[in-house]
């Protein structure tokens, strides 16, 4: 269980304005005093909208959440920003470092701007929205989250990807779905090139209705029919003689 | 049989043994390479080759009972909110629901805490069974992420980061579709009965510099409550260990080759990593060098069987070590009363360490239901805790005879190696003399 | 393991506070590398005046008053001077770059030449980077480029000369992030070659393979394409000349990198927080480069 130690500053009583909304400015508070503010039992209670600002790059912020509550972010995140979010709906004015909303469980996290690497990386469930692009591993071993990429993302995305759907509205780089397990990927542009055991697959009926849903939970307009589907030829489901590489 | 051979004038090449042969057959037969489980089978300096100087004209012993030698161990003292509180420093290496069965995790909960000492998750997550039964649990956090979330995070004692295992530093985890039920496939997030194949690295950080954000980040999300381990196979410890300190690492695991694993190649095993014995002095002249000793916790294992082992690792340097081969052969691996099952899979006791496939007569390193019943968790855990007591109460019996109060009062000049290699890579000196072989160089 | 940080200034208006940017850069990859440090700074007036060749130096011991009068001993019509950086001595003087160099090292056998050129001065040593940023003044230097380097050493000691950045031409500068697989048959490769080396460094390696590569004809992109196909492992480059700030990642691109770009600077930093001040980075063009692409600026 969570709690304050007793040194720190409680931001939420140092600029309380209206009981809805707190601001945590981190160029006076720390990550630990957001952190541990958060993570308190009645953090949704004392508000239900959190905005942080002058982020200035700093690590792990607004991570660990566990609780239905809103967190703006006005600038731009380090490493690991929601990072295993749970029920919490994170937004990002800005672009996130490594890692962002890596291991997340449910709950929403948006960034407008651009991610760096394994965006989303490890997450079961949830829904990632990166307006920009993401980088290389965007989605690597990813256990059931859903990510919406408006942009492009780097090589190696989808590593090992074993469940969940990521969906690029740019291009992908090079070996997408490198040694993917049963994650599905829809990709409007180009694919650089696809890694092992990934392959083109049959667009059908139920794969537009998924695709055209997670666009609409990630506010997106772009038509489903112009994707293509990815996913596993499951070839490497066991070792054998003839998958030796 | 053998010296029937030999009258008859045979004799067997050092180079090509017969079980190299063997190897090599299997290789043409099958196409595929050995997987098997267990650590680096081969002989290789470790703690035989070292003997306590115990009390003598100069040096007093103290007396059993009555006089105190204590076990207790902290872990993580550096940054947690709540270390460890051990004791018993011999602790109980990770190892994974999948590798192992249900009961067995059970019966190594069960174990541990009657004598108050830590169990550890492996690369399957965490399972009510081990949580329930373990009074401190330490959650494996490894590159595959398999079961990984913030609950059973919270839920833990202590985070271990895992980069390596001694048996295959540089290797992922392994498990193959035979043992990939149901259960495990739904724990693991992977379609049933398939071949699981595995990241080597982490997928969110690569370098020392990465891990310190990491570990800020797993501190953040645990309100900096709980340990942070990291665990390292031996290979370069004396730069790893350093690089652990500097990442921000509150306890090193240090896995040697002689650490088992449930399945991999054994080319991996026998070949990469270094001896546990090898492997201790570096990584104490690490912490050493940065002021970190006993400050920074060292938990070693690879190897490690008895009080003897327990004892001269602690004398070493190192404040705790771990088990996991020793105590599955304590909850009945390679019994000999399941000589005649291990004989119709083609081994025999003693030599069973086709853990990979998931048929243990032992009910262990399998997930067939029926298999696993024979374990029984509630005996398998007493006998596990008469196992930690006897090693235990060994350690208890060379300290007291080196005169020591606590175990970790031990220290390397109560050591002497037997042969050349040993003093050498233990950094003792060859019994009977006071040479230290091999001193030189930047480590 | 690391921390990088460059800057690249193209409005001149700016060159006066190259100082106090790259100090705030560089406080904010500390953590990355805690153990030892280096800056290499061009255009500094006072660590190399203009119109003037210069050596930097680890002078082990000796003082700077010696160290000016061996160095004059050996060029008397060169109007020796020196500029004192905390453990590292910048010489300079009115002749060429390899003249003063190779006077430096006659007169100062046993110490360690760390950088040579003109208008570039290289300061390394070891200790907390906030400290030795201290020690050199770092917040009052003025010019156009610097680059900045804090070490968590990995494999090699921590010493001055294994500090980054490795300068080992004219000029040229090279930091890294990450770790190389294969450098020590490179290494022996090269002293095959002739070259010699100052540290068992790693990165070493890669600056003297992209010296050797430039002094057989390549330019510097051909240079870090070679060095890309040659070694194996995972790293994070920046070069810099007196007049070029080039970039370049391995392959698998694990080690981080980030770039920002406005009409006034290109700067470089391993982690976005050592950006977060640099005046316009709101509005600034903020991208990761892609793997094995050498992207370079021209001044």
């Amino acid at each position: 269980m969570a709690a304050l130690s007793p040194a720190a500053v409680d931001p939420a009583e140092l600029s309380a304005a209206a009981d809805e909304v707190v601001t945590v400015d981190l160029a006076h508070s720390s990550v630990r005093e957001l952190n541990a503010a958060l993570h308190r039992r009645d953090a949704a209670e004392r508000a239900s909208t959190w905005i942080v600002t002058r982020p200035d790059g700093r690590h792990s912020i607004a991570c660990g959440l566990d609780q239905e509550l809103t967190v703006e972010v006005d600038g731009h995140a380090g490493y690991y920003c929601a990072g295993m979010n749970q029920r919490a709906t994170v937004t990002v004015n800005g672009n996130v470092g490594v890692g962002v909303a890596e291991n997340m469980m449910s709950g929403v996290v948006r960034v407008h701007g651009s991610a760096s690497q394994s965006a989303g990386a490890t997450a079961h469930g949830g829904l990632l929205v990166i307006d920009g692009d993401a980088a290389a591993r965007c989605g690597i071993s990813m256990k059931g989250v859903d990510i919406v990429v408006g942009g492009s993302v780097g090589h190696m995305s989808a590593f090992m990807g074993q469940a969940g759907r990521l969906v690029v509205c740019g291009n992908a780089g090079e070996a997408l779905g490198d040694s993917i397990y049963e994650a599905r990927l829809y990709v409007q542009g180009s694919v650089k090139s696809l890694g092992a055991d990934c392959v083109e697959k049959e667009l059908r009926a139920e794969h537009l209705s998924e695709l055209a849903e997670l666009l609409t939970l990630a506010g997106r307009d772009d038509d489903p029919a112009g994707f293509r589907r990815y996913g596993s030829a499951r070839r490497l489901y066991s070792f054998s003689v003839d998958n030796a590489y | 049989m053998d010296r029937d051979l030999a009258q008859q004038g045979l004799r067997e090449s050092a180079t090509f043994d017969r079980t190299t042969i063997a190897a090599i057959q299997h290789a043409a037969e099958t196409g595929i390479y050995d997987i098997r489980g267990g650590g680096a089978k081969r002989k290789v300096p470790h703690f035989d080759d070292l003997l306590f100087l115990g009390a003598s004209m100069s040096r007093y012993p103290l007396e059993g009972y009555r006089e105190r030698c204590d076990t207790d161990v902290v872990l993580g003292s550096r940054h947690a909110r709540y270390p460890l509180h051990l004791s018993t420093p011999v602790t109980i290496a990770g190892m994974s629901f999948g590798a192992l069965s249900g009961r067995a995790k059970e019966a190594l909960g069960r174990g541990a805490s009657e004598v108050g000492t830590s169990t550890t998750t492996g690369d399957g997550g965490m399972t009510p069974e081990e949580r329930g039964q373990s009074k401190h649990l330490v959650y494996q956090y490894l590159p595959s992420r398999y079961g990984m979330n913030p609950d059973d995070l919270r839920r833990a004692d202590a985070i271990e980061v895992v980069l390596g295992q001694g048996a295959k530093p540089g290797g992922g985890g392994m498990l193959l579709g035979q043992k990939i039920s149901e259960r495990v496939a739904g724990m693991r997030t992977l379609p049933q009965g398939i071949d699981q194949r595995s990241a080597c690295r982490h997928p969110d950080w690569t370098g020392p510099d990465d891990l310190e954000i990491k570990i800020g980040e797993l501190r953040e999300i645990t309100d900096w409550e709980k340990p942070i381990y990291v665990k390292i196979a031996a290979s370069r410890p004396y730069y790893d260990v350093k690089l652990a300190i500097k990442a921000g690492a509150d306890v090193v695991v240090l896995d040697g080759m002689q650490g088992g694993t449930a399945a991999t190649q054994d080319v991996f095993i026998e070949h990469v990593g270094i001896p546990t014995l090898a492997a201790i002095p570096q990584a104490v002249q690490a912490l050493q060098e940065e002021g970190m000793h006993r400050t920074v916790q060292l938990v070693v294992s690879g190897g490690i069987r008895n009080g003897a082992d327990v004892a001269k690792c602690l004398a070493l340097g190192a404040d705790a070590v771990a088990i996991g081969t020793a105590a599955l052969i304590a909850l009945g691996d390679n019994a000999p009363k399941h000589d005649a099952a291990y004989r119709e899979l083609g081994s025999a006791a003693g030599y069973y360490d086709d853990w990979q496939a998931g048929r243990d007569p032992a009910g262990i390193t399998t997930q067939d239901p029926e298999l696993a019943q024979r374990l029984d968790p509630v005996l398998g855990g007493r006998r596990l805790a008469n196992f930690l007591r006897v090693m235990t109460m060994e350690a208890q019996i060379i300290a007291r005879a080196c005169g020591k109060a606590h175990l970790t009062h031990l220290e390397p000049e109560d050591l002497v190696a037997l042969t050349i290699e040993a003093a050498a890579m233990a950094r003792v000196p060859l019994a009977g003399t006071s040479w230290v072989p091999g001193q030189g160089g930047p480590t | 393991m690391c921390g990088i940080v460059g800057l690249h200034l193209r409005e001149p208006a700016l060159h006066p506070r190259l100082g106090e940017l790259l100090t705030g850069m560089l406080g904010q990859i500390c953590e990355r590398g805690p153990d030892s440090a280096g800056v290499a700074v061009y255009g500094d007036p006072r660590m190399s005046p203009p119109g003037r060749a210069t050596t930097s130096l680890l002078p082990r011991g000796h003082s700077a008053e010696s160290v000016v009068g061996a160095v004059t001993a050996l060029l008397p019509a060169a109007d020796v001077g020196v500029f004192e950086g905390g453990q590292t001595l910048v010489v300079n003087a009115l002749t060429e770059p390899e003249v003063l160099r190779a006077a430096v090292r006659r007169a100062v056998p046993d110490a360690v030449v760390i950088g040579y050129g003109e208008d570039v001065a290289v300061l390394k040593g070891v200790g907390h980077p906030k400290v030795l940023a201290d020690e050199i003044g770092l917040v009052h230097v003025q010019g156009w480029q610097g680059v900045a380097h804090t070490r968590m050493a990995t494999e090699s000691a921590v010493t001055p000369e294994g500090s980054h950045p490795f300068s080992v031409g004219p000029g040229q500068c090279l930091v890294h992030n990450g770790s190389f697989a294969n450098h020590a048959t490179i290494r022996r490769e090269l002293r095959a070659d002739g070259v010699e080396f100052d540290s068992e460094n790693d990165t070493e390696v890669g600056a003297r393979f992209v010296a050797h590569q430039l002094t057989h004809g390549a330019d510097l992109e051909k240079a870090l394409r070679l060095l890309c196909e040659r070694f194996d492992g995972f790293y994070t480059l920046l070069v810099s000349t007196r007049d070029s700030f080039a970039v370049v990642r391995d392959a698998i691109a694990c080690k981080p990198a980030i770039v920002a770009e406005t009409p006034q600077w290109v700067a470089m930093a391993s982690e976005y927080r050592a950006l977060a001040h640099l005046p316009g980075v709101e509005t600034a063009r903020i991208f990761e480069p892609e793997p094995e692409q050498v992207y370079a600026w021209q001044r």
